[in-house]
């Protein structure tokens, strides 16, 4: 018993990090319907950021938090301008591979300017961990939990209970009708994309911190997950998110701890088919049906 | 009644095919193409054929796959193992091929049937899944020896790519003009609009997706023979992804695009190849400029067609 | 198409081809930058072309772009001690792509090479040997570990060994069969826990390497447990093993996972003795398990800085004055192998390839991995050395060969 309940620790906080780079993933998505295949990338720049702001100043948590956000934030906005600005009326598709083209060509500089090998992030928060009863849980996962959690919640009244979340769900529904009911199209699409890159940003100096261990493309893996577990929980929904990233985390600790760990990424497609298969939206989507 | 299959046009392709099979035979004896170029010529074709069948899925009947390199994983080592029993004979390749057409088909209904009721992303994210997985399987399997992949001697050359090219080319063609490619590119404009005209959308997913499959694994069988070693990481999602690159850069839909796009991507990469390690910067900006530039893929939905060009010639000679 | 689009795409296409123009004029003096000390070939002076191919891009840049970096240092020290540009390095990226790497080695044997170090990976590197052996190109590989790589066809050890290929590494089963001698022996260990890479053929030789080994001398098995190369996360498996009753965990990985493996198992009590093979060889693995957590772990390598050769510590030296920062095992292996290339020129003296294949062949090597020569299967014939690491440092090297 106390093996699962720690499993499902392992689970829970492997899968808070998935979830915490599917945020920014779904509402991207939400807002535009473009797979931001460099999301994780972006994710993997503010964690450079973070370590190369942190071992030449020796500043904290907060300030390397907010620079890093800051700084992802701005990229983030440059890429929508230079690269899928211009293809706002191309096919989705078109969008996709220009964003792949910037994956590539973010992950290749940042092998030649950074150098390829792993660098080790300076450990900005406190270690020590909780023991109930033979369950550990550290003080790190216990963290990355509740930025997740406040994230979320955080996220999550922007979009519904402010102007510029109405305007972000008013061009996410129909782009055209929004611009004529006078919501300016571009400024939104662009703060969407400065919230979904922060986000990246803030999930790389946490999981930077967390695992002490950042690379060029770390971004890879991380990437496709938290894309599955956008699509896991509804894609384009931030509470569905949170529970694909989470529920993919726990799959993955439970099949290793108990099954076969060579499977646990097979077991997690299955599971992702089988969701997609019987609830095509998602788990908390909603199945829209189509008008005739 | 039966159609004549000598139509002028037919004719005109069939010289095309020939010639440039004895201008290429011309140009390898006369050392203009070299054994770099040879070996590029080898990945063009293979990628040709990959790129066309995986057109027929995404741009003529619009569904949109991320599983493709799964397919040609299939084909590469069904031939692999067959190889490695038959001790490298010749016709090893064959049965190989064969053998990875058929469990491709097996596969490719166990993966279409409840996928393809899913649309767009969500059926991106699917196929995406049952490529990982096949991945997965062969990467534990002892009859593929593992992470440690197959090293296989070189078995094909060039004539052999070839002339599978022009076996895909005209099989995915005529499929895409017959009356079920008809049937597909309807459920690519209007799935529901074709379901009303009594159109059996999911038949003809499937079909365009098996037949697909088919060609991938064929691909995949080619790969193997001449490439010297397969690994399962070759096969990652990251390959789908190279291959989808290649049909949006040429135009979804348009198999003269798939042509053109493995063409330059070869080329633009060969030549980039003394960059060292700034290639992959270039070629992720080049990417981008590109789609800026060409949103629609470079020949957007342009189909060279030599009853076109006769068309033209024809009215020419009216006027005058 | 109305004009302002046409000029685009025209734009486009020039962009494309003056890129695809310029390529060629880099290729010869891009890689040649050895510093201003060096002149240039006069006439009659002898140069040597030697291919550098190496996963520079991608996946496993990691690898290639330190054994590059070795490759390129010896080249340059080789070039002061001739006083001239003597030997010149042709540079080249698979991207990490083994289809590439068979353009590669078709490009470099044209080009007129004596000698082609690389690629790091066994795969890219077994797609090329046709081709380089078969143009009478010398291959001197630096990290190819996998077993009978060097052989025509590896999964048949009794096939015909590929005149042209040599490699400077262990082979994975006598590094994994080493630990396991050395775990029984000297650390009278008797249950093992096994994890490793299941996507990674270095991983694969290595476990199944030490497991037979280990069984052999009257060891158990207990678990073997895989992780997938990127993964960060590794608490789940280590929750698992860390309920079994053992006495060695056996790493077979690189350090970019090993590092955050020990961190993670020595956060979660797992006090037992770690062991490793050489892909713990790196300064990534202090920095990335952190020292206090590196105590009883032991890893099989081919050479130690415990008591550094002379050579070694000249090496060490011009690495960090080159570039600046603690070589990797990678690099000091390419760094061997292109010195072997180099040594076989010397003792040639002309760019004649079956004298060169002997000569390379023949050799009698010292370098900074070790003294060695080629067995019948090309792999150099080495002792294996067990690194004890206390706080990280290494503190005591043994010598071990298999039974």
């Amino acid at each position: 018993m106390i093996q699962f309940m720690q499993q499902l620790i392992n689970g829970i906080s492997l899968g808070s990090i998935y979830a915490l780079i599917a945020l920014g993933y779904t509402m991207v998505y939400g807002i535009i319907k473009l797979i931001n295949f460099a999301h994780g990338d972006i994710y993997m720049l503010g964690a450079y950021i973070g370590f190369v702001f942190a071992t030449k100043t020796g500043m904290g948590f907060i300030p390397t938090l907010i620079v890093a956000m800051i700084t992802c934030s701005i990229i983030g906005v440059v890429i929508e301008m230079i690269a899928y600005k211009p293809l706002r009326n191309a096919t989705r598709i078109t969008a996709l591979i220009t964003a792949i083209g910037v994956s590539y060509f973010i992950e290749a500089s940042t092998q030649k300017v950074m150098g390829t090998n792993p660098r080790a992030f300076p450990n900005l928060l406190p270690k020590g961990n909780l023991n109930i009863s033979g369950v550990v849980i550290t003080y790190q996962q216990i963290f990355i939990l509740v930025v997740t959690v406040l994230l979320m919640i955080g996220l999550q009244f922007v979009v519904t209970k402010t102007k510029i979340g109405r305007a972000m769900r008013a061009v996410s529904v129909d782009t055209d009708a929004a611009r004529l009911m006078g919501v300016n199209v571009d400024q939104t699409i662009s703060f969407t994309f400065a919230l979904g890159s922060a986000l990246a940003g803030a999930a790389g100096v946490l999981v930077g911190i967390y695992y002490n261990s950042i690379n060029p493309l770390m971004g890879l893996v991380p990437g496709v997950k938290a894309f599955i577990a956008a699509v896991f929980g509804g894609i384009g929904i931030i509470p569905g998110a949170m529970l694909g990233g989470i529920l993919i985390g726990v799959t993955e600790a439970l099949v290793s701890g108990y099954g076969s760990s060579l499977y646990k990424d097979a077991v997690v497609y299955v599971i992702l088919i089988i969701i997609l298969v019987v609830k095509p939206a998602g788990l908390l989507g909603k199945n829209v049906r189509e008008k005739v | 009644m039966r159609k004549n299959q000598f139509t002028k046009t037919n004719l005109a392709w069939l010289l095309v095919i020939i010639g440039s099979y004895l201008l290429i035979n011309v140009l390898i004896s006369a050392g203009v193409i070299n054994k770099i170029y040879q070996t590029v010529m080898l990945t063009i074709g293979i990628n040709i054929i990959l790129a066309i069948s995986l057109n027929l899925i995404i741009g003529i009947t619009g569904q949109f796959s991320l599983g493709h390199a799964g397919f040609m994983s299939i084909g590469a080592y069904s031939a692999g193992v067959i190889v490695k029993m038959m001790d490298g004979a010749p016709s090893s390749v064959y049965i190989g091929m064969l053998v990875g057409i058929l469990i491709s088909i097996v596969v490719a209904l166990i993966v279409a049937t409840p996928t393809l009721r899913l649309k767009g992303d969500y059926l991106a994210i699917a196929t995406l899944g049952f490529g990982e997985i096949i991945r997965i399987v062969i990467q534990n399997m002892k009859i593929t020896n593992g992470a440690a992949g197959l090293v296989l001697p070189k078995l094909i050359d060039w004539p052999v790519v070839f002339v599978f090219l022009v076996i895909s080319t005209i099989v995915i063609v005529s499929f895409t003009y017959s009356a079920y490619g008809r049937a597909c590119i309807s459920v690519r404009e209007d799935e529901i609009a074709s379901e009303t005209m009594g159109i059996n959308t999911t038949k003809y997913k499937i079909m365009a997706f098996v037949v697909g499959a088919i060609f991938a694994s064929i691909a995949g069988t080619l790969y193997a023979t001449s490439f010297y070693v397969i690994k399962p990481e070759i096969f990652s999602f990251n390959k789908s992804i190279d291959i989808l690159v290649i049909v949006v850069f040429g135009g979804m839909g348009s198999f003269t695009g798939s042509f053109v796009s493995a063409l330059l991507i070869s080329v633009l990469n060969t030549s980039l190849q003394s960059f060292a390690d700034i290639r992959t910067i270039i070629y992720g900006a080049l990417l981008v400029l590109i789609m800026i530039f060409r949103p629609q893929g470079l020949l957007g939905k342009y189909e060279f067609k030599f009853s076109k060009l006769f068309d033209k010639f024809a009215k020419k000679e009216v006027r005058q | 198409m109305n004009l302002k689009k046409m000029i685009k795409s025209m734009l486009a296409l020039i962009l494309v081809a003056s890129l695809a123009a310029c390529s060629p004029s880099t290729s010869s003096t891009g890689t040649t930058e050895q510093g201003e000390t060096d002149t240039p070939a006069a006439e009659g002076q002898e140069t040597y072309k030697i291919g550098l191919h190496y996963e520079l891009t991608g996946a496993v840049a990691d690898y290639g772009v330190a054994e590059n970096k070795g490759s390129k240092l010896a080249i340059k020290l080789a070039n002061e001690a001739a006083g001239y540009e003597k030997y010149v390095g042709v540079e080249y990226d698979n991207k990490s792509d083994s289809s590439e790497a068979v353009t590669i080695a078709t490009t470099l044997a044209s080009e007129g090479v004596i000698g082609v170090v690389g690629p790091a990976t066994s795969g890219a590197s077994a797609a090329t040997y046709q081709i380089s052996n078969d143009s009478q190109v010398i291959v001197v590989s630096p990290s190819a570990t996998q077993n009978n790589i060097t052989l025509v066809d590896p999964n048949n050890a009794d096939s015909d060994v590929y005149e042209y290929i040599f490699r400077v590494c262990f082979e994975d089963s006598y590094q994994g069969a080493a630990m396991a001698q050395y775990a029984t022996d000297t650390l009278a260990a008797s249950k093992a826990v096994i994890y490793g890479d299941s996507a990674s053929d270095y991983s694969k030789g290595l476990i199944e390497a030490f497991d037979t080994q280990f069984t052999k001398l009257g060891g158990e098995i207990v678990a073997t447990e895989y992780y997938t190369a990127g993964d960060t996360d590794f608490s789940a498996v280590l929750t698992n093993i860390n309920s079994m009753e053992f006495d060695v965990l056996y790493i077979a990985g690189y350090y970019n996972e090993a590092g955050l493996i020990i961190k993670q198992a020595k956060e979660m009590g797992i006090d037992k003795v770690i062991l490793g093979a050489d892909g713990f060889d790196s300064e990534s693995l202090i920095e990335l398990a952190g020292a206090e957590n590196l105590n009883d772990v032991y890893y099989t390598t081919a050479y130690t800085a415990v008591d550094a050769s002379e050579k070694l510590q000249a090496f060490i030296d011009a690495y960090k004055v080159e570039y600046n920062e603690e070589p990797a095992m990678f690099a000091a292996l390419a760094f061997d192998a292109t010195n072997l290339l180099i040594q076989a020129v010397e003792e040639v003296g002309s760019a004649d390839a079956a004298a060169l294949q002997a000569a390379v062949k023949g050799i009698n090597f010292n370098g900074v991995t070790g003294d060695f020569t080629f067995d019948d299967t090309h792999t150099p014939i080495k002792s294996v050395l067990v690194v004890k690491l206390v706080d990280g440092v290494q503190s005591s090297a043994d010598s071990v060969s298999p039974q």
